[in-house]
């Protein structure tokens, strides 16, 4: 049995745990078709292991939606696969091709897989009938996202509009949507980088292991260190080299750069990202690369 | 100048025990920009060194390219400004920052009258308030507002911080004077701790780091204050409420008879063993165990989300509300509330619309508008007949199901409600509970 908080005092991780339990409850017991979008990240599988401490010991009462690239990391699926296994989640993948065929998409031949994620996205949305789609932003991430509520209308295009969000007071959470709607639901609104990985540690939760440090084969573009693999092959002038290397996202590999670190456990992420705020100076240059190093997780723009 | 008062940092091996172990604060602000608010977050954010670096360089190459010969802070949480020049609307935002013990969520509130749903949707979750006043102009009919919001939504802790001393030359006198005059205002409304503070936002006295310019002044900086103040005791711990939010049936073989009721406890303490009484039904049983995930807890507190098994097979379903047989709310149709209306269209008599109270959803007629409480001057307007937006008032309600609730001032959790258009769908009001009957 837990001992006694002898204080009645919850640690602020404890707090953050409760309040999106409370969140995940919410949403099962007033929405008719909730579904959990998955992106393989380390923020949907904290949500992934608080949707488990919301509903235990019964299964999720919602399917898992992932937009599958085609150019997703191996051990990100992998991943995927044991989470779900071990739940016994309903995986539901939604591929680019498929929302291309049925009309969701148009591969006009100058959009961005990346960018057809969206699409793909809402169009599953709809395709299912899904009322509520849970999300792992965070406020933390961006200014915008500061303002977003922790259940977020979305209108019959699935667009939000940040001049016209609905109060939200208190733990008190409105719901309600017309036909066609659907809430974007964000659990993970009040919690930080830091307090991710914490949870993490804590909770030993099981993350893909190229969040952790890995020697891999890379070369450098655009100031980006990116995976030798099918699609990303050396130029002329570009020399592949083995580096210890961790990813920060788990995005589409053709797009996501690793950078260099020798942090191999939570322990040392946190030390790393604590040590980051206040030593990276000078090391980043330039909006771009300002905003890399801040948001460690940046999520693919409109995924979430 | 400036001597250090606290030294708050999360680098280090150990930020993973201190993220862990650390304690939340939430509090809201207000005041305008006018008022140095964007300032004195920037200083926060800056201080408590959730600022990065590179962030920081940006703002000071921005400062010194419009001339500036200080670092204007306030472009470190530009949202709110750029917003206002594009004509979006302002909204409440969100920040977080942490020192070793404390994690802080700022609800940023924009300060000007049209604001005051935002306002009272940030002081919603607040534990403190901070009202920030320019020196130079003392209180304003904006700095009295802001105090009432926070008294009327019961946010427990108010800290009053005088901006800009620098610009009256680090006055006792010009201080003592607001001081005073604060005081006496405040004794009208329900400020239960109050911390009055001299600052300069712009050169960080008395923020994070105590200031050589305030020798009279022996009180806290407002870093330090936010680091210490006691915010545990602001909980019910006495009183047990426990709506049930979601009843978790695994229809497995393994958990063939499992029947848990899930939920937030919302005030006092549940442990194994209580007698207690289920709502709106007068069921009474006795807690068989109390689980958090896969553990057995000895103790359920707020806000701790856990799951409740009763000995007996009672009847138990959402909306429902577990107390103590001797400590209970009493079921309640006609409700008295102070309401924040939030829409254009005026709240009027004989409207009908869609409430939420806990995990309880109904529908509500407004029977009556007593008055329209007026937040400057605290004037009681009887002849109101209507709220416009932004307006609060007292009401009476009668609702289609009996809400469990007890008044405001005694619990946050199930005292407060919001009302739903139910016709678009949009929260419309907000409401705290005087009585019910």
């Amino acid at each position: 049995m837990t001992n006694t908080h002898v204080d009645y005092q919850l640690s602020q991780l404890d707090q953050l745990e409760a309040e999106s339990i409370h969140i995940f409850r919410e949403v099962a017991a007033e929405f008719e078709k909730p579904v959990l979008m998955f992106s393989g990240g380390k923020d949907s599988i904290v949500m992934l292991r608080l949707a488990e401490k919301a509903f235990f010991p019964a299964k999720l009462p919602f399917p898992l939606l992932q937009v599958d690239t085609g150019l997703d990391f191996d051990e990100v699926l992998a991943t995927r696969d044991s989470w779900v296994d071990r739940l016994g989640a309903r995986m539901i993948v939604a591929t680019i091709d498929e929302a291309i065929a049925a009309g969701h998409v148009v591969d006009d031949g100058k959009t961005s897989r990346n960018r057809m994620q969206i699409g793909t996205l809402l169009g599953a949305i709809e395709e299912n009938g899904f009322t509520a789609a849970f999300g792992g932003g965070r406020r933390d991430e961006e200014k915008a996202r500061a303002k977003e509520r922790v259940y977020s209308h979305r209108d019959d295009f699935g667009q939000w509009d940040p001049k016209n969000q609905r109060p939200e007071l208190w733990s008190l959470y409105n719901g309600r949507i017309h036909a066609g709607e659907h809430m974007r639901i964000f659990p993970l609104s009040n919690w930080t980088e830091l307090d991710i990985w914490s949870y993490i540690h804590r909770e030993q939760i099981e993350i893909p292991s190229i969040y952790f440090a890995h020697e891999r084969e890379v070369i450098e573009r655009d100031g980006m260190l990116l995976s030798v693999g099918p699609e990303i092959q050396p130029k002329a002038g570009e020399t592949p080299v083995t580096k210890t290397v961790r990813f920060r996202t788990v995005g589409d590999r053709t797009q996501t750069g690793c950078v260099e670190s020798e942090a191999a456990d939570t322990a040392a992420i946190i030390e790393e990202i604590a040590v980051a705020r206040v030593t990276e100076r000078g090391a980043t240059r330039g909006d771009d690369r300002f905003s890399e190093a801040a948001m460690e997780d940046r999520k693919k723009e409109g995924y979430f | 100048m400036a001597t250090p008062d606290t030294t708050p940092t999360t680098a280090g091996a150990d930020a993973a025990a201190v993220t862990e172990n650390a304690d939340l604060l939430r509090f809201a602000t207000a005041g305008s920009v006018d008022d140095g608010k964007s300032t004195l977050i920037g200083r926060l954010l800056l201080d408590s060194k959730s600022i990065f670096e590179d962030q920081l360089e940006a703002v000071e190459t921005t400062s010194q390219s419009k001339g500036y010969d200080y670092t204007d802070l306030a472009l470190l949480t530009d949202g709110l400004r750029s917003e206002r020049e594009q004509g979006i609307t302002i909204d409440v935002a969100y920040r977080y920052f942490a020192t070793p013990n404390r994690k802080f969520i700022i609800a940023d509130t924009p300060g000007h009258i049209q604001y005051t749903r935002n306002m009272v949707t940030g002081a919603s979750t607040a534990d403190l308030g901070l009202v920030l006043v320019d020196a130079r102009q003392g209180l304003t009919e904006q700095s009295r507002r802001h105090a009432v919001l926070l008294s009327l939504l019961r946010v427990p802790h108010l800290v009053l911080a005088i901006n800009k001393m620098d610009l009256v030359d680090w006055s006792q006198e010009v201080y003592e004077k607001i001081h005073r005059e604060f005081t006496q205002f405040a004794t009208k409304l329900n400020i239960p701790d109050l911390e009055v503070i001299p600052i300069s936002a712009l050169q960080g006295d008395n923020v994070v780091n105590r200031s050589e310019n305030t020798p009279w002044y022996s009180g806290p900086t407002l870093m330090h204050h936010l680091e210490h103040v006691h915010v545990a005791s602001d909980r019910d711990l006495v009183d047990t409420r426990f709506p049930v939010q979601y009843v978790i049936r695994p229809k497995s073989d393994q958990y063939h008879d499992f029947r848990g009721y899930a939920g937030q406890v919302a005030g006092g303490v549940l442990k194994k063993g209580d007698e207690v009484v289920v709502l709106p039904s007068g069921m009474t049983s006795t807690i068989l165990r109390v689980e958090l995930f896969d553990q057995e807890v000895t103790e359920a507190f707020p806000p701790m989300s856990v799951t409740v098994h009763l000995e007996d097979d009672v009847d138990v379903s959402r909306g429902d509300m577990i107390a103590r047989p001797k400590n209970a709310p009493k079921p309640s149709q006609d409700i008295d509330a102070m309401v924040c209306w939030m829409t254009n269209e005026p709240l009027r008599p004989r409207q009908k619309l869609a409430i939420k109270h806990t995990t309880r959803t109904g529908r509500a007629m407004v029977k009556d508008i007593q008055y329209r409480l007026d937040v400057n001057s605290l004037h009681r307007d009887q002849e109101a007949g209507e709220l416009g937006l932004n307006e609060i008032g007292r009401v009476q309600l009668r609702t289609t199901v009996p809400l469990l609730c007890d008044p405001y001032s005694k619990n946050r959790t199930t005292g407060s409600f919001i009302l739903i258009d139910e016709a678009t769908g949009v929260t419309v009001g907000a409401g705290m509970i005087n009585s019910g009957s």
